[in-house]
């Protein structure tokens, strides 16, 4: 059902109210056709919703879905050439493997079903398996039953709602490697639900993150994590610590922010907030971004280098890193992973550090938000 | 002192199997008396061993008769019970409307209320309405009893179903009715099963209600209840013995064939 | 809507209403329910109406009955039958308690101890059933024969000269005396006991149990605190399923009982079907099933488990 080209998913103005709760603020957004997209979020924000009017199973109360130039807003989820890989499978528990797999080959009106239906349970590894139930697979092998029963009908788009959460931690590795190895084979158009920003990160070309009804920042993976556009994404992807600055003035390509009694450096073009002098700043910065120095040794940090002094509360040994907490007076619990490869025996709490990192990878971000936002929804 | 630690820790499988027994002791009378050779009209103490009621069932004048027509009422009324109980059932579960508590309170009663109530009540209506009393009106008044059984067994198993499986019908390619036919209906049938089978032995052994609503027509219950006061022929305990072997039998081999068929798919 | 809706037999396990989803087709409910829903208005509700009206109807049968608004009828049908109200009350409620104490056990031994025998005891527990009740019941009247083994063997170890005492048997007979008619009435609704409890005890987690055993509690300590309040659900729609169609019941008072222990439905059997008496017969199947109504509406606020109704 593939036709070449044109076949991005295009959703324009989509919106979902019940009654007066909204649940998806009217949002445009264009799925690139062959990527692998993501919709990125904490429960509730809006992500299943729009998972589901692109499936049809929601009729959107505004706007409009496109798949390539076909509109398909008014069509029954039976009349769409998307199919969906649902939240717990839903497997139907009444038929065998090779049923549930020949179930939408079958409703088209196909009679000989055998030679797809054991190539698809080829792919997926479950070719022994084709008689038995549902119920008589392990999590993992339902999954990837889930997966061919969609993917044998070769959709221009296949959704994902959760696939992998009800997978123990090691099985989820293994199938986010799994799916992106089969969406590249395949070459469908992927969009993936998930509130797991590792996973998202992992599979995704293209990353959503949503809150509360809205896209908060489109992106690749590395993109959303370096240049955070508020601080929910800086929080909700990964850890950030951020400290409230004012801006002294601009310094050739750079912003010249006061912290305290320090001062810190920032390139301008990530700042997401007007250079104003005298204007407030969140500072952020990544935790495996910062070295961490003896403050004995204060004087061995190169110039150029934002530094911060504090001292260190607590230490957690993670085995490949050591996770530190960094009291300083311009940020209480500043976060600092630092590598195990040359561990310093002094830095235990209670001792004087200096934090110190390399100005290009701050970012400022507008002073008016919750630095904190996206901290309880990423845990 | 082991023997009384013994006892208590079994206290309850003993007392289980007491009021099991309990439970059972009148089958087995039932069945024992089955080969008794009475000597007047009632069949209630032992005299000596017979098998003649068994070599002739029938040997009683109305009896087999009205059996028959007990097997086909419960037959009917289990059709017509499932039927609209199922289509109720399925409204309820799967539907939001308005009158949702009254739809409720209605299925309920009759569940609620004594079967000498709804009896009595039903054959005011019939009076008034001046019918003629016999299988039509038993009929009614069966599927009318059975209806709120059935919707209770069909609701349950359609509640407990989740919803996203017609949702993943539907994204493969399953219209409304294909959906229904392929995935709902089949996942309901143990639930519809269920409740037809409970109406069908709901409608086979009332005898309350059809006492009212029969006039002079006679089903199998209304046999045996006018051959305590007539007096009691020995084929009523073959017909009684047979109905629960049959049934344990019939159970027995389903049990069976369950478990052999998830053994071999295990 | 209750857990006395979801629990009848066979009991499935009641699961809690979530919001049905949104369908596209709006009139499909109605017509799914219209057929069931008229049936039940007409041959259910409606005559509830008819038979209101006619307990407050006077006349003859010759001359036909018109409405007089005579509300005396339930004043004296009550004055004539109350003690077969109360007895109806009485046997009920010990039949329930019986059904109870018997029924526990059995549950608790299929839930938790049958092991692999689960599935057969279950099948002895529901197989009688498929004889009728009728015949069930007159073999009772073996049983309990005069002379019979177990009124001997009660008559020697002197069970007579208590329950007699008692008021519960008369001289050397149990037959045709109250404790045949409770006998009887626990025999028939035993099972509508057994199986709600046995739904709500088999949802119990058995780690429970264990929790409450590290806890320092005894096995007693454990049932009294633990499984009992658990269980509550199935204890509650247990004695209703038992207490409702046993406090209208006249089979067992009839087969096993004598004219001493005539029950309500006696009563409106024999004015219905005998007397036809239809105004009186009309007024007490009323009475009854305000008393009921009542009486479970009462049980339900003190058990405190009010979302059942």
């Amino acid at each position: 059902m593939t036709n070449g080209t044109g076949g991005d998913v295009r959703l324009t103005g989509i919106g979902k109210t019940y009654g007066s709760f909204t649940a998806v603020h009217p949002l445009d957004l264009t799925v690139p056709q062959g990527s692998f997209f993501a919709l990125l979020g904490a429960s509730g924000c809006g992500k299943t919703t729009t998972l589901r009017m692109i499936a049809g199973l929601e009729e959107p109360t505004r706007g409009t879905v496109h798949l390539g130039d076909q509109d398909v807003t008014r069509l029954p989820p039976y009349k769409r050439p998307v199919n969906t890989v649902f939240q717990s499978y839903a497997l139907f528990p009444h038929l065998d493997i090779f049923e549930n797999v020949a179930f939408g080959l079958r409703r088209r009106g196909i009679k000989s079903v055998r030679k797809q239906v054991e190539e698809m349970l080829d792919l997926v590894q479950l070719g022994e398996q084709a008689r038995k139930r549902p119920h008589q697979l392990s999590g993992g092998q339902q999954q990837r039953v889930a997966l061919a029963r969609a993917l044998i009908n070769h959709p221009q788009v296949l959704l994902l709602d959760e696939p992998l959460g009800a997978l123990d931690l090691k099985l989820r590795r293994q199938m986010q490697w799994e799916l992106k190895r089969i969406q590249t084979e395949v070459g469908i158009t992927f969009v993936h639900v998930t509130h797991d920003q590792e996973e998202a990160m992992t599979m995704a070309d293209q990353v959503a993150v949503m809150n509360a009804g809205r896209v908060e920042q489109l992106g690749t993976p590395a993109d959303l994590y370096e240049n955070p556009r508020t601080t929910f994404v800086a929080n909700f992807l990964g850890t950030s610590n951020f400290i409230e600055a004012g801006i002294e003035g601009a310094s050739g390509p750079d912003v010249v922010l006061r912290a305290g009694d320090g001062r810190l450096v920032l390139p301008r073009e990530r700042c997401r907030t007007p250079a104003t002098p005298g204007a407030k700043v969140l500072a952020g910065i990544r935790p495996e971004k910062i070295s961490l120095t003896h403050a004995d040794d204060a004087d061995s940090v190169p110039e150029g280098r934002n530094r911060i002094t504090g001292t260190i509360a607590d230490a957690a040994f993670t085995g490949v890193s050591t996770q530190y907490v960094v009291d300083s007076p311009v940020c209480q619990e500043f976060a600092v992973y630092v590598q195990n490869v040359d561990r310093d025996p002094r830095l235990v709490p209670g001792a004087r550090v200096v934090l110190h990192w390399n100005p290009a990878h701050t970012f400022g971000l507008d002073a008016a938000q919750d630095a904190a936002a996206g901290v309880e929804e990423a845990a | 002192m082991a023997f009384v630690t013994w006892f208590k820790r079994n206290l309850v499988v003993i007392a289980g199997l007491l009021t099991l027994a309990y439970l059972l002791l009148p089958n087995v009378v039932v069945t024992v008396f089955s080969f008794n050779k009475p000597v007047g009209r009632f069949n209630y103490a032992w005299q000596e061993f017979s098998a003649d009621a068994w070599t002739d069932p029938c040997g009683v004048a109305d009896l087999c008769g009205s059996l028959a027509l007990s097997l086909q009422l419960a037959c009917w009324a289990t059709l017509g019970a499932t039927a609209l109980g199922t289509a109720i059932a399925f409204a309820l579960a799967r539907y939001r409307f308005r009158a949702r508590g009254a739809v409720n309170a209605l299925i309920f009663l009759p569940m609620a209320m004594p079967e000498v109530v709804m009896a009595a009540s039903l054959l005011t209506l019939f009076l008034n309405l001046g019918a003629q009393l016999g299988f039509w009106t038993i009929l009614i008044a069966h599927i009318m009893f059975c209806l709120s059984f059935v919707v209770t067994a069909v609701k349950a198993r359609v509640m407990s179903m989740d919803p996203r499986l017609e949702q993943a019908a539907q994204d493969l390619y399953a219209g409304p009715f294909q959906t229904f036919l392929r995935v709902t209906l089949p996942i309901a049938a143990p639930g519809i099963a269920a409740g037809a089978l409970l109406a069908f032995a709901l409608s086979f052994d009332d005898f309350i209600i059809t006492n009212f609503t029969a006039g002079s027509t006679v089903t199998f219950p209304m046999f045996v209840w006018g051959s305590a006061q007539r007096g009691t022929p020995v084929q009523i305990n073959v017909i009684g013995t047979a109905m629960f072997v049959v049934a344990v039998l019939l159970v027995l081999l389903s049990m069976v064939i369950g478990s052999r068929r998830t053994k071999s798919r295990a | 809507m209750t857990t006395l809706t979801e629990a009848p037999p066979p009991l499935t396990p009641t699961a809690p209403e979530p919001a049905p989803p949104r369908r596209r087709g709006r009139l499909t409910p109605y017509w799914l329910l219209l057929p069931g829903l008229l049936w039940l208005v007409v041959f259910f509700a409606l005559p509830m109406i008819y038979q209101a009206s006619t307990s407050v109807q006077t006349g003859s049968l010759e001359e036909g009955y018109k409405v007089t608004w005579h509300v005396a009828t339930y004043w004296d049908a009550l004055t004539a039958y109350w003690p077969q109200f109360l007895r109806s009350v009485a046997y009920a409620a010990a039949a329930t308690v019986l059904c109870l104490l018997l029924g526990y056990p059995l549950a608790y031994l299929i839930a938790f101890r049958a092991g692999r025998w689960r599935n057969l005891i279950m099948v002895l527990v529901i197989a009688p059933f498929f004889t009728s009740f009728l015949i069930r019941t007159l073999a009772w009247k073996t049983i309990l024969a005069d002379g019979g083994p177990l009124v001997g063997a009660l008559n020697t170890l002197h069970v007579l000269d208590v329950t007699n005492w008692l008021g519960w048997t008369a001289g050397d007979r149990v037959l045709a005396t109250p404790l045949a008619v409770v006998c009887g009435l626990t025999y028939n609704f035993l099972p509508f006991m057994i199986l709600p409890l046995y739904t709500s005890l088999e949802r119990i987690d058995g780690r429970l149990h264990e929790a409450a055993g590290d806890l320092y509690a005894r096995p007693f300590t454990t049932f009294r605190k633990i499984t009992f309040p658990l269980s509550m659900p199935g204890v509650v729609s247990g004695t209703l399923l038992t207490f409702i169609p046993a406090t209208g019941d006249y089979v067992n008072a009839d087969l096993l009982g004598s004219t001493d222990t005539r029950m309500a439905g006696n009563v409106i059997q024999t004015q219905f079907l005998r007397v036809l008496d239809y105004p009186t017969a009309a007024a007490l199947s009323f009475i009854l099933m305000a008393a009921i109504l009542v009486m479970v509406t009462l049980y339900i606020r003190k058990s405190g488990t009010e979302d059942l109704v």
